[in-house]
């Protein structure tokens, strides 16, 4: 293999792995721009890989991802009743929301497929290359022939940034999740708002899900999140809380998560496997100590009153 | 309590009630405006001045009582229906996101695409008209309070308002700005609009007001036209008329005519207000502290407290007294320069929720919080049990016993208690911080009390309050906090008042764009 | 990340009222309640998902309660681990520290435990146990402390960090039980069989019942009267309860007082790690725990963060464990289901809290409204 091809296959391994972190964390960043800190993401995600999977076996990949999308909205909406509409702590909600995801996904999943959880398939979205963009020696395969869902995560980074400077509704968001009081006194409901950031959380959140299933490992598996959505909010943070920032601190994850490819083909097979699944992990710690400091941050993040 | 002339009200309240809990915040209050003028509404804290406009504004709903708007009943539904139907309100804390530009702020609640040029010519434009300077693309937090207050008010004016509320805006602002503002209040009332100035102050309210109206419990109890009627009548108003001790009102009275009165009047058995000041007991040498974004807060300050005296530190918002009260209390570590004081100093902060006390915690916990830090071993909880009965006695501390918690009381006797706290054990120096605020004159004036008591028995007591009259009232000294800069003058309400603002040249009435002085930001 | 975790657990913090036993009482009570709400949608949860109430209940019921075995050897064996755990959290979220990283700080308690167990082979088991649980425990907490050191140093939620943690200890216990610490035969991902000299000892013959159930009951004990009676466990509670004021009014070392609930909550979560590889599995293989620390949190919660009542909570969810694998072993019922009656235990201790919460702040001190 030459150095190139090397190169070309790490960087559409990272692309492919980083999509669905993109996703759910572009969701997390509105959320958190409303001042709401979805550690419950994880469960939206699992959620969001099961319903795609069972959809997609009825209605194909495309009802796979809404339905991912909607099972991803719906614990949302558990996590937006407890936080937003009782103003719970939205710490242990959201644990709570992702211990019961996994459960009910695990038990469902078990259920229904059978106790050992038999492999099943699902169809998967297959790539679609973008005529002349693809063929760009090292880049094009990586980032012009992908799933859907890796173009859709693109331009929801671009239309958010976008979104969140040049409308009222942006504003509004970011007057929620800075000082909540302003944006009452300029008439606009923070709940309300919050609400609805929450729920567009849940739905890219499923959509990761789903991605997970339909584009990558096209079967279901028990926890197969496997901590993603705790990774999407440690994204924001690096990616300081802007749709752009958050779409490249995705693609350094899912470099993270490649390096185990590009090792394996530069013939690196002693290093033991375990230490490069644990990677994305200890880079997750190594980002938030170094990307420490609230000074990007919503000033109301997380505040309850 | 008709209105005080015949023609029509521009906005009409009529026997408007409102309950809260067990507190009738509103007890069928009445309020007219007419148009071009400026009504001042008063009352003491807690009288339901705010909860009256909050009504107004759509914050709150009434449960009786009907207002109306241009001669037709209307029923406010929230802040964006009140801005839309011309009713506008400055919150005495400001509702600006400190992280947005003055732009956004001003266009924030609208629909659609935001045109980031046009906002910013809105803000120019109103700004113009009216006569107050504002930069749209500076951002909140970078803007001195003056200046956020003025964004406060484009922001009203930006909707079209013909009514402007004003709750307590010359609270945060330095004598001459209040000044300004005033002026500027007149002009816009003079210009066919009408302002509903809240405050608290009398001095204010007859230097601008056409009418007043004062509250007191949630009812109205005086309405007339300012010019027919005296700041005695105002204060025995705003105390309920008959009843109110005298000496209390002579307090207010005194405080509002900034006579410092004579000392003897109102601690009887004290002979003389001289105390001996020979013994230092809390002192800075050259103290500088930055805050995390590396803003000097405290710059080289000096300062030296004595054994039985008040110093009073005067200051507008965000002049870096927060700060200097906390590293004389020791509860920040200065960078540089040197702070002596005792092992013990008491520190009363001004925000007891989130500062001074475990609101869910029993009292008795909430006593032992009190150098919790230097404590070592088991805990004596049958001690501090004991020593919290008696410490509720002491200080008259309204509470059902030891074990309730700290939540339940309410903030008088919330701040009765950490005081009591504070000075229980004696401790040889003290640091409060806005003692009376949010307190009744009954609280108030016994909060006011225990802190003369405590220096004549010795205690080294640094007072602050954004109310300067307070501080004149209380200290022996005066020192003013400027931009971090902190020197002493004599206690006098212009010296303070030019010190606090940074110029001890006399400061002739300005454009109310140019009084940007004071430093960026507040602490709080 | 401060704000997030300010309020974090102030809500759940239940402070002592007037009469003790009417407490107790009203604690038993609760728990009874949201028990029975729990074990309602359960009921819900089988007929969803077409499985046969009665006996998958009755299978539950068995395997927790059924004989003299499955009280001792199932529901009571489970309790330890689940109740340092519970431990653990209480003390973690006594002091405003999210530490849901439990699960990672007992994996991390065992493994080293194992790792002793090797150069201690033949020696006394007076000496090796002590040590061998000393080790884990003191692993547990440096594992917590890092987190601790995150967030102090560079304000990272320790929430994130922990289960951060948590899947590179997982990670980490993955590869030791294929390299250094694997048996000799190198066949099984698993560590070898611990000797029985030094297993800890069993209680009764015929049981599993073995000397962690002691040793978690004095812990409990001792955790409960240093909370509430020593000037140190009163900082913990204060800066759980309100970490400025704590600063503020009491002059606490807010960031030291941090720093050793991190490191107790850890030792705690180790401790029940060690205990359990000398207790119960005698080898370190990749799925040592079946979410203890996770289940730990719902434990803690219900048992009001009081250490005494973990030992209760434990006990139930000791039963409700031990129910779930007898329910499927034989009724065909995924025990992943008890993580949904756990999640949903969780969120009704939030959302009472947020009631009573509302509720008081209804009939108390409105008086604030000017």
């Amino acid at each position: 293999m030459s150095a190139l091809d090397v190169g070309s296959a790490f960087l559409e391994s990272t692309v492919r792995t980083a999509t669905p972190l993109a996703l759910a964390a572009l969701g997390e960043c509105v959320s958190e721009r409303a001042g709401v800190i979805n550690i419950g993401l994880e469960g939206a995600i699992i959620a969001g890989a099961l319903g795609g999977t069972v959809a997609a076996g009825i209605l194909g990949v495309g009802g796979g991802f809404v339905v991912g999308a909607l099972a991803g909205m719906a614990i949302a909406a558990l996590f937006a009743w407890f936080t937003v509409g009782m103003r719970a702590d939205q710490i242990i909600t959201g644990t709570a929301v992702t211990l019961f995801a996994l459960g009910l996904t695990g038990t469902l999943y078990r259920s229904v497929f059978g106790d050992a959880g038999v492999a099943l398939t699902t169809p998967t979205a297959g790539d679609i290359a973008i005529p002349g963009l693809s063929h760009i020696p090292l880049i094009g395969q990586a980032f012009f022939a992908q799933p859907v869902m890796t173009y859709v995560a693109m331009l929801m980074a671009l239309l958010l940034g976008w979104w969140m400077r040049h409308t009222h509704a942006g504003l509004a968001l970011r007057a929620v999740g800075e000082y909540p009081e302003a944006a009452v006194a300029a008439g606009i409901a923070p709940r309300r708002v919050q609400a609805l950031a929450v729920l567009f959380a849940g739905a890219m959140a499923g959509l990761a899900g789903a991605t997970l299933v339909l584009a990558q490992a096209g079967t279901f598996v028990e926890g197969m999140s496997a901590g993603r959505g705790f990774i999407a909010i440690a994204i924001v943070v690096l990616g300081r809380w802007q749709p752009l920032g958050v779409a490249a601190a995705a693609l350094l994850f899912g470099a993270a998560n490649s390096l185990q490819t590009l090792f394996q083909a530069m013939g690196w097979v002693g290093v033991p496997y375990q230490l490069f699944l644990a990677l994305p992990y200890v880079l997750t710690l190594l980002v938030l100590a170094g990307a420490s400091g609230r000074a990007a941050a919503p000033a109301a993040l997380g505040r309850r009153d | 309590m008709t209105a005080p002339t015949g023609e029509t009200a521009l906005l009409s309240l009529e026997r408007l009630s409102r309950r809260f809990g067990a507190v009738q915040a509103l007890d069928e209050a009445s309020l007219q405006v007419r148009s071009g003028t400026v009504h001042a509404l008063l009352g003491e804290n807690g009288a339901g001045k705010t909860t009256l406009m909050r009504v107004v504004f759509g914050l709150l709903t009434a449960d009786r009582g009907t207002m109306h708007w241009r001669g037709t009943p209307l029923r406010v539904r929230s802040p964006a229906h009140a801005l839309s139907m011309g009713i506008g309100m400055v919150h005495q804390h400001f509702t600006l996101v400190p992280a947005m530009t003055v732009a956004e702020n001003v266009a924030l609640g609208g629909h659609g695409l935001f045109d980031r040029e046009a906002a910013a010519a809105r803000v120019r434009d109103v700004g113009a008209r009216a006569g107050l300077s504002l930069d749209p693309a500076a951002r909140v937090d970078a803007l001195p309070v003056g200046a956020q207050q003025r964004c406060e008010i484009v922001k009203a004016l930006a909707r079209d308002v013909q009514l402007l509320i004003l709750d307590e805006p010359t609270a945060v602002l330095a004598p001459s700005e209040a000044r300004e503002l005033l002026a500027w209040v007149r002009q816009f009332a003079d210009a066919g609009n009408a302002v509903v100035l809240i405050t608290h102050k009398l001095r204010d309210a007859l230097a601008v007001a056409d009418d007043v109206t004062v509250l007191h419990r949630g009812r109205t109890v005086l309405s007339k036209p300012a010019s027919s009627t005296t700041e005695t009548e105002l204060a025995e108003a705003m105390l309920g008329g008959a009843g109110a001790s005298t000496s209390i009102v002579t307090q207010v009275m005194a405080a509002e005519q900034d006579e410092l009165v004579p000392e003897t009047e109102l601690t009887p058995g004290l002979e003389t207000s001289v105390q001996s000041v020979d013994e230092t007991v809390l002192s800075l040498r050259e103290v500088t502290w930055r805050d995390g974004q590396g803003l000097v807060r405290v710059h080289r300050a000096n300062m030296t407290v004595g054994r039985g005296e008040i110093v009073g530190i005067a200051a507008v918002e965000g002049a870096g007294q927060h700060e200097l009260l906390r590293l004389l209390a020791g509860r920040l570590t200065p960078e540089q320069g040197t702070v002596v004081r005792p092992a013990d100093v008491g520190f009363v902060p001004e925000d007891r929720h989130r500062d001074a006390l475990l609101l869910d915690a029993p009292l008795f916990e909430n006593l032992a919080l009190r150098g919790a830090g230097r404590r070592r071993g088991r805990m004596d909880w049958t001690a501090f049990r004991t020593a919290a009965a008696s410490l509720i006695a002491q200080f008259d501390v309204r509470a059902t016993g030891t074990t309730v918690a700290a939540r339940t009381l309410s903030g008088g006797n919330q701040q009765k208690f950490v005081l009591g706290r504070e000075l229980a054990g004696k401790p040889p120096a003290l640091v409060v911080e806005n003692p009376s605020r949010g307190l009744d004159f009954k609280a108030t004036a016994a909060v006011q009390q225990a802190l003369r008591t405590a220096r004549d028995e010795g205690t080294a007591v640094v007072l602050y309050s954004s109310d300067l009259d307070e501080v004149l009232l209380l200290a022996d000294r005066v020192y003013a906090v400027h931009a971090g800069q902190v020197m002493e003058v004599v206690p006098d309400r212009d010296a303070v008042g030019r010190a606090m603002l940074g110029t001890l040249a006399d400061d002739a009435p300005e454009a109310l764009g140019d009084a940007d002085r004071t430093p960026a930001g507040s602490s709080a | 990340m401060k704000g997030a975790r300010t309020q974090a657990a102030d809500a759940l913090v239940s402070s002592p009222s007037t009469d003790p036993i009417r407490r107790v009482l009203s604690a038993v009570g609760q728990v009874g309640v949201l028990l029975a709400v729990g074990l309602l949608l359960l009921t819900v949860l089988l007929a969803a998902t077409g499985h046969a109430v009665g006996p998958a209940l009755a299978a539950l019921v068995r395997g927790a309660f059924g004989s003299w075995y499955a009280i001792t050897s199932a529901t009571i064996v489970r309790m330890v681990p689940l109740g340092f755990a519970g431990l653990a959290v209480a003390i973690a979220f006594r002091a405003g520290v999210l530490n849901v990283g439990a699960e990672g700080q007992l994996l991390m308690g065992a493994a080293i435990a194992t790792a002793l167990a090797l150069p201690l082979h033949d020696t006394s088991p007076w000496l090796a146990i002590p040590i061998m649980i000393a080790g884990g425990a003191v692993a547990g907490s440096l594992w917590a402390m890092i987190a601790g050191v995150l967030r102090l140093r560079f304000g990272v939620l320790e929430v994130i960090s922990t289960i951060m943690l948590n899947f590179v200890a997982l990670n980490l216990v993955g590869w030791l039980v294929r390299g250094p610490l694997q048996e000799p035969q190198r066949i099984n991902p698993q560590s070898l069989s611990l000797p029985p000299s030094l297993q800890l000892p069993v209680l009764m013959e015929g049981t599993r019942l073995h000397a962690g159930v002691p040793l978690l009951v004095v812990t409990a004990a001792a955790l409960g009267w240093w909370l509430f009676n020593t000037a140190s466990g009163f900082r913990v509670r204060s800066v759980g309860a309100n970490s400025r004021a704590a600063h503020s009014a009491g002059e606490i070392a807010v960031g030291s007082t941090l720093l050793l609930t991190f490191a107790l909550s850890g030792l705690l979560a180790g401790m029940g790690g060690a205990v359990e590889y000398l207790g119960v599995t005698y080898a370190l293989y990749e799925n040592f725990s079946p979410g203890y620390g996770y289940t730990a949190i719902a434990v803690a919660l219900l048992a009001r963060l009081h250490p005494v009542g973990v030992l209760g909570t434990a006990l139930l969810f000791g039963a409700l464990e031990a129910g779930a694998n007898a329910m499927q072993r034989d009724a065909g019922v995924p025990n992943v289901v008890v993580t949904v009656v756990e999640a949903v235990l969780i969120l009704l201790v939030v959302a009472l809290d947020r009631w009573r919460a509302r509720s008081a702040a209804a009939t108390g001190s409105a008086g604030s409204s000017t």
